[in-house]
């Protein structure tokens, strides 16, 4: 079904982090961008979709202008909003807002250390582009800051923050880009496997509690009113999201997993976990009459490999690519 | 990321170290006054209530050059002494362990198995002497107290910390690779096949549910591997079966080779945070590391003596030269930042005159001294 195409190097290797890979595809520059975070810098390439260009590109996570210690970066991920595409880069010491090229820094939040360590660690992980125009990030401590974006320009402002979780934000994810109306539009997932269902408006508002089994949920999408979580467990779980009915569940890896993805035209799905293997899935959801449907369709090993990123590269999923912990090349497969 | 590393690191990579140093003793019959002596010092130092206090405190992970500097110290802390060019090669063996028993274990959770894995055979070196056993229990209470109440969330966090420290370490090791646990690469063989973690089902089935949760389908998928259920959980008690191996004592007397090391042609030794402060912050720690460390184990009648682990003939370095032999080549930053900030240039100079002079001292320089001719004969070769 699908077939390796030729891997891109990037400079360091790929730190195994949750959902270690983003993907923005820039169609009108025929070119896509894949950011891999490694320890303390995020590596980003840039490919030409003819194959013949890759330029590569190193950010690293420090306030801007303080000369002070880079800090190990949790996750970066592309948002795109309406209006603008930007680059959030997550670290032990607070979020930073990149243009998505990486070439600009508008934004820098610092996250509130203690003087001397506590034994709880402080960092922020978990970004969503949330419409019509927030960025939601999560921090350890379970709290979500809701940042207020503007079209253009860097006047951006910490809008809210939410306090429902208890435990450190994992990921979080979002749909609805104004296209259809839908109920919720975010989901948020913790290190206890618990999911927070909201909608978006100047106020967030809750609109359900999945809870956990103790079990960190590391990975999650939001499509067709459904959250797809995978879990430390190698379980993969579909919820319909405001009501918290269990649609499907799948024993999907024999390790945690790192990441899912869902290519949100064709429904597909893709899995990923430190057991080296990539599955690709086929979702079925009819939210009229609430019926799910789940087909495994296709598996990857990435031999010797605990995989840290998967993502489709395009809304298809006509193409999809892996990174793996100690990994220097970012995998990719097409559709034979 | 974790605060909560540093313990753990220590008790594995210390652990690792005593497994090699036993091994290197027995193969060479050492004495078992002297075998018994070295390993008493060294647990007695290691477990020490001031040393473990201090590392338990929540802290940053740091670099390999403080590990490597606070693990050097300890091995010293006993009447061996180690060439520069062996403690490299005896660090590299010791973290190549750690990072294939941390990147193979089946779940975070069982990191503490590994750790207690360690512990219980620190102990059984150390039976004949009870002082040091209620060390390593009082630790090994500790280490239950601090870590058993730390979800697997938590404990991922922790391992993935411990991961970012071995990234990018790929020193190929002879025993892994005869083995077949390493690659010709320096990378570590994950299979598909084997026993699941606690916890996780075999993989292969899909379960579809109607709105009032009952089962209305189900349907099977092929994992792409040969997978077990889980085997039973081990014991995180002070005492009990831990189930897993790893973290067990891997050497065996009749392998000497099992200690030989080769670099694949593109490895680099790690530091990472960027020199200036992290380096400061660094040696506040060297300090009250080594501070806490019993001060006075220079031996009295015994002259200490010399172990070499490793084939060093080429590469016999000067002892206060070996902090700077840590260094990788292509961080020219870190060595210019040493002579530059004189105060840390100075503070280092003078931990590294603890070592030189303490290196001098133990020349051996009566070849008719039997005990340090003995000890001398512990030759490997590469």
């Amino acid at each position: 079904m699908y077939h390796k195409e030729k891997s891109i190097q990037i400079k360091n290797s790929a730190s195994a982090l949750y959902n270690n890979l983003s993907v923005l595809r820039i169609a009108p520059r025929r070119l896509t961008h894949f950011t891999v975070v490694h320890a303390n810098m995020v590596n980003m390439v840039s490919a030409s979709w003819d194959g013949l260009n890759y330029t590569h590109r190193q950010l690293q996570s420090k306030e801007p202008n303080v000369a002070t210690s880079t800090s190990l970066i949790m996750q970066a991920a592309f948002c795109v909003l309406p209006s603008r595409d930007l680059l959030v880069v997550t670290s032990q010491k607070g979020i930073q807002m990149y243009e998505s090229d990486g070439s600009i820094m508008v934004y820098w939040h610092a996250l509130d250390t203690p003087e001397t360590p506590t034994a709880q660690a402080v960092f922020a992980r978990g970004i969503a582009a949330v419409y019509e125009n927030y960025i939601c990030v999560g921090v350890s401590s379970g709290a979500i800051l809701v940042f207020d974006v503007p079209s253009k320009g860097s006047n951006i402002t910490l809008s809210e923050v939410l306090e429902e979780h208890k435990e450190s934000i994992t990921d979080m994810a979002s749909e609805c880009s104004g296209s259809q109306e839908c109920i919720a539009n975010l989901v948020t997932a913790d290190d206890g496997g618990n999911l927070c269902v909201w909608k978006s408006g100047e106020e967030f508002q809750l609109l359900n509690k999945i809870p956990g089994f103790d079990m960190s949920c590391s990975s999650v999408k939001l499509w067709k009113g459904t959250a797809v979580a995978g879990y430390g467990t190698g379980q993969i779980r579909l919820y319909e999201a405001v009501t918290g009915i269990l649609h499907a569940e799948i024993n999907a890896h024999a390790r945690w997993i790192y990441s899912v993805d869902i290519a949100p035209f064709s429904g597909l799905l893709l899995s990923a976990a430190e057991d080296s293997l990539v599955r690709v899935w086929h979702m079925t959801i009819t939210p009229e009459t609430n019926s799910v449907e789940v087909a495994h369709l296709h598996n990857e090993c990435v031999t010797d490999t605990q995989i840290c990123g998967a993502r489709f590269c395009d809304g298809d999923g006509y193409a999809f690519a892996v990174t793996g912990y100690d990994l220097s090349e970012i995998i990719r497969y097409i559709q034979s | 990321m974790s605060m909560r590393t540093l313990p753990l690191v220590f008790i594995n990579l210390a652990g690792e170290m005593l497994y090699i140093l036993d091994q290197r003793l027995r193969a060479h019959n050492t004495s078992e006054d002297n075998s018994e002596k070295v390993m008493n010092d060294i647990v007695g130092t290691m477990f020490s209530k001031a040393f473990m206090d201090e590392l338990l405190k929540p802290q940053q992970l740091y670099s390999h050059r403080t590990m490597k500097t606070v693990l050097t110290r300890l091995a010293h802390a006993s009447i061996m002494r180690l060439n520069p060019a062996s403690m490299d090669r005896l660090y590299e063996l010791m973290v190549m362990a750690f990072k294939y028993q941390v990147f193979l274990c089946l779940r975070p959770k069982d990191l503490l198995l590994i750790s207690y894995n360690h512990m219980d055979t620190i102990r059984e070196f150390v039976k004949d002497t009870p002082m040091a056993v209620n060390q390593v229990d009082e630790t090994h209470r500790k280490i239950i107290e601090a870590y058993s109440s730390l979800s697997e969330g938590e404990l991922q966090l922790l391992r993935q910390t411990l991961l970012t420290f071995f990234q990018d370490m790929h020193v190929r090791v002879s025993l892994f690779l005869k083995d077949q646990i390493q690659n010709p690469n320096g990378r570590f063989a994950l299979t598909t096949s084997g026993p699941v973690p606690h916890g996780t089902d075999v993989p292969g089935l899909i379960r579809i549910f109607d709105c009032r949760g009952r089962e209305v389908r189900r349907r099977e998928f092929p994992s792409g591997g040969s997978y077990t259920s889980s085997i039973r959980e081990g014991s995180f008690e002070l005492h009990g079966n831990r189930v897993i191996r790893l973290g067990m004592n891997m050497y065996t007397v009749d392998h000497p080779e099992e200690t030989h090391t080769s670099r694949a042609p593109s490895v680099k030794v790690i530091t990472y945070g960027s020199p200036n402060p992290l380096a400061k912050e660094e040696l506040n720690l060297l300090a009250r590391l080594m501070g806490s460390m019993k001060a006075e184990n220079k031996p009295k009648d015994e002259s200490g003596f010399r172990i070499n682990l490793f084939n060093t003939d080429k590469e016999e370095a000067e002892a206060w030269v070996f902090f700077f032999s840590i260094l990788i080549p292509c961080c020219y930053i870190n060595i210019n930042f040493l002579i530059k900030d004189e105060q840390a240039a100075s503070e280092l100079a003078r931990i590294a005159g603890q070592f030189e002079e303490e290196e001098e001292e133990e020349k051996p320089e009566k070849p008719s001294n039997n005990k340090g001719e003995e000890l001398l004969a512990m030759m490997d070769d590469l």
